[in-house]
């Protein structure tokens, strides 16, 4: 490990803490686990072996190391810096979600863990798990709420095609959040033989560092790649964010490289002004969910606020508390963009290049693109495309008003 | 306050018998109702209540306290207007322990130390929440300390013997012994495996054990307080006060009540 990825573990302290963020906000029944976690994942870390599993895995079966592609032609377009696209949506299952699903559950293999919980959003997180689980003959349960079982139909389709059991959670706003709020009970009741399998960097600790850990390959690759392609560091990292974990990965390779600007890009939904969006940093206050203390979207009672983002994967009213503190010590930079954005920056990326992005990457494009025209033809930009975006094509039909049939696909 | 929950255990001890505990929740259906049923509950044979705060992500809840909290938000119940019930209550009861019971983001956006003054304002005797375990309760239990609040914690089948201690070490009042692994409503443990635990906890913290989750009938609540100080039920009280009003939901408490305190 170099003298970089050193500075950047000093972070969470021993009680899980990113500055004033992060923490263990969970019932006492869920106390004895995490910490049982945390020590095996401290010694999985230690373990040589692990290691090798781990790497052995990411080569031969989710693919890595993804390649850092050059967007001449959105480049040209933009007008300005160099865009590069770290190509995690080239992964196996189509995003960067495998990752860390790879990492946990080789975890909970180790831990003689046999049944495997998580919750998912836009359903990668769950495919993934559902994937690797599959893999490594593990029982699989993927919470999901039921509006997002709706918009992410070929997702569900596909882990239950991988043995997974998908429970639609039909509580509060059914989307991201109460499918969290229900693995966590799931994980309450049937604590002795189960996993959590958290598919962000949020949390209790050691869920956030670990979640980073797993996903830190992005950045270290990226890092490697654009040495190679261009002789110099970036002058800035870009990436979607509803939890933060694509981000997370691609930063904290970055974070102690000050002169490597880290912009992560929230989802602003109708627009932050309209009260219907899905940024905890730009439009959210300090509180405390889902075990752990970090930006939320909430009311005045500090009730927690529907988050609102055509994308199901950003659509999540917190964000991972390591965000939380690089934004409040100035490290980090966190921006927004539309669905109206997103979805024009689909179209512009699909034509352009010739990838379909996933409606979660698909808002960070929009800041790229501007961002190149700031920083001049001198710049350069990585951009994490984390995630690809087949499962979003019935969503974007809807929102650009054709009917296509769901019958074929998935 | 402290010494209306040491005073209640007191009595009930001196007559050998266990304390009734009442759940309800704060607002459901609303504001008056609730308050109505709020101020009811002594004269059922609630030795002390826990008095719900609606939170919109109640992650330890069944379906059952998830949709009273839902009903109490939509009737405009807030963590202000539920220490607003807790001070109408005192004006008539200075004697029942009242302890607020929900998630801590609510207290943390108001800030801690206003909430402390404001519920020790309210007449509130002291609360238990949920998602602050030992490692996370110290701002809370400093603000509550100034006003001698009591901060109750939770102690669960997972919390083995080494933790233990932890977890009573500064606990006042009583000790909430959580009976099974799940959420509320669920299914309730073995009998015999609770007399263990209860004995285990009470030994450690050297304060009155109530035991609940999963206490649903008076026949259930008759053999838990046997060993236990104290009994809760919530949910069955919240559901046959939605389902069946509040006579019907007064006449399951007075039930409950009775079974609990059926002398040793």
């Amino acid at each position: 490990m170099d003298n970089a990825s050193d500075t950047n573990t000093a972070y969470p302290d021993a009680n899980g803490r990113f500055g004033d963020f992060g923490g263990r906000y969970v019932a006492e029944t869920l106390m004895p686990p995490i910490l049982a976690l945390e020590k095996a994942y401290e010694e999985a870390k230690a373990d040589p072996s692990f290691q090798k599993e781990l790497d052995y895995f990411m080569t031969h079966y989710v693919g890595r190391p993804s390649p850092l592609y050059f967007a001449e032609r959105l480049t040209e377009h933009a007008g300005g810096a160099k865009i590069y696209f770290k190509r995690d949506e080239l992964n196996h299952t189509g995003a960067h979600k495998i990752n860390n699903c790879m990492g946990q559950l080789l975890l909970a293999k180790r831990m003689g863990k046999k049944r495997i919980i998580a919750e998912t959003g836009a359903g990668q997180h769950g495919v993934a798990t559902a994937t690797v689980a599959a893999r490594l003959g593990m029982e699989c349960i993927v919470y999901m709420g039921a509006v997002d079982i709706v918009r992410q139909k070929p997702n569900v389709f596909r882990m239950r095609l991988l043995g997974a059991e998908v429970r639609a959670v039909h509580s509060g706003t059914a989307t991201l959040k109460d499918a969290m709020n229900e693995a966590l009970r799931d994980w309450v009741t049937n604590v002795s033989e189960t996993f959590y399998c958290i598919g962000t960097v949020a949390g209790p600790h050691p869920y956030p560092a670990m979640v980073r850990d797993f996903q830190a390959v992005i950045g270290r690759e990226a890092k490697q790649q654009i040495l190679e392609a261009e002789g110099r560091l970036p002058d800035a990292a870009v990436a979607c964010i509803g939890g933060g974990s694509n981000a997370m990965g691609l930063f904290h390779e970055f974070v102690p490289h000050k002169e490597v600007r880290l912009i992560g890009v929230e989802a602003a939904g109708k627009g932050v002004k309209s009260g219907l969006h899905a940024a905890s940093l730009t439009g959210g206050t300090p509180g405390i969910l889902h075990g752990n203390r970090t930006y939320l979207l909430q009311d005045e009672h500090g009730q927690i606020a529907d988050a609102h983002s055509i994308s199901a994967g950003l659509d999540y009213p917190g964000i991972g508390p390591e965000h939380s503190y690089l934004h409040d010590i100035g490290r980090a930079e966190y921006v927004s963009a539309t669905d109206d954005e997103a979805l024009e920056c689909f179209q512009l990326c699909a034509r352009l290049e010739g990838i379909l992005p996933a409606l979660e990457p698909s808002h960070a494009i929009p800041r790229t693109l501007e961002l190149a025209k700031e920083l001049g033809k001198d710049g350069l930009i990585i951009m994490n495309m984390c995630g690809r975006g087949d499962k979003d094509v019935f969503t974007i039909a809807d929102a650009l008003g054709e009917h296509i049939s769901e019958g074929t696909e998935g | 306050m402290t010494h209306r929950i040491d005073q209640t255990f007191a009595a009930r001890r001196a007559a050998n018998q266990s304390a009734f505990v009442a759940y309800i929740m704060a607002g459901d259906p609303d504001r008056a109702a609730s308050q109505a049923f709020l101020n009811a509950l002594p004269d059922a044979g609630v030795d002390i209540i826990e008095l719900g705060i609606p939170f919109t992500d109640p992650m330890a809840d069944g379906i059952v306290i998830e949709n009273a909290g839902i009903r109490a938000r939509e009737s405009g119940t807030t963590l202000t207007s539920v220490l607003d019930m807790a001070s109408e209550f005192r004006k008539t009861n200075d004697t029942t322990p009242i302890i607020v019971m929900g998630y801590a983001n609510p207290l943390h956006h108001m800030g801690y130390v206003k909430f402390a003054a404001a519920a020790k304002a309210a007449g509130v005797d002291g609360a238990i929440i949920v998602d602050l375990p030992p490692e996370e309760d110290g701002d809370l239990r400093d603000a509550f300390e100034v006003h001698d609040l009591a901060l109750i914690r939770l102690a669960t089948p997972t919390t083995d013997a080494e933790r233990l201690p932890k977890v009573v070490a500064g606990t006042k009042g009583f000790v909430y012994y959580v009976s099974m692994n799940g959420i509320t409503g669920d299914s309730f443990a073995q009998a015999g495996f609770v007399t263990e635990q209860v004995t285990r906890v009470r030994d450690a913290a050297n304060l009155p054990v109530v035991v609940g989750f999963g206490v649903k009938t008076p026949e259930r609540a008759r053999e838990v307080a046997k060993d236990a100080d104290g009994v809760v039920v919530g949910t069955s009280i919240v559901k046959t006060l939605h389902e069946d009003g509040p006579e019907a939901a007064l006449a399951l408490i007075r039930s409950l009540a009775d079974a609990t305190h059926t002398p040793r």
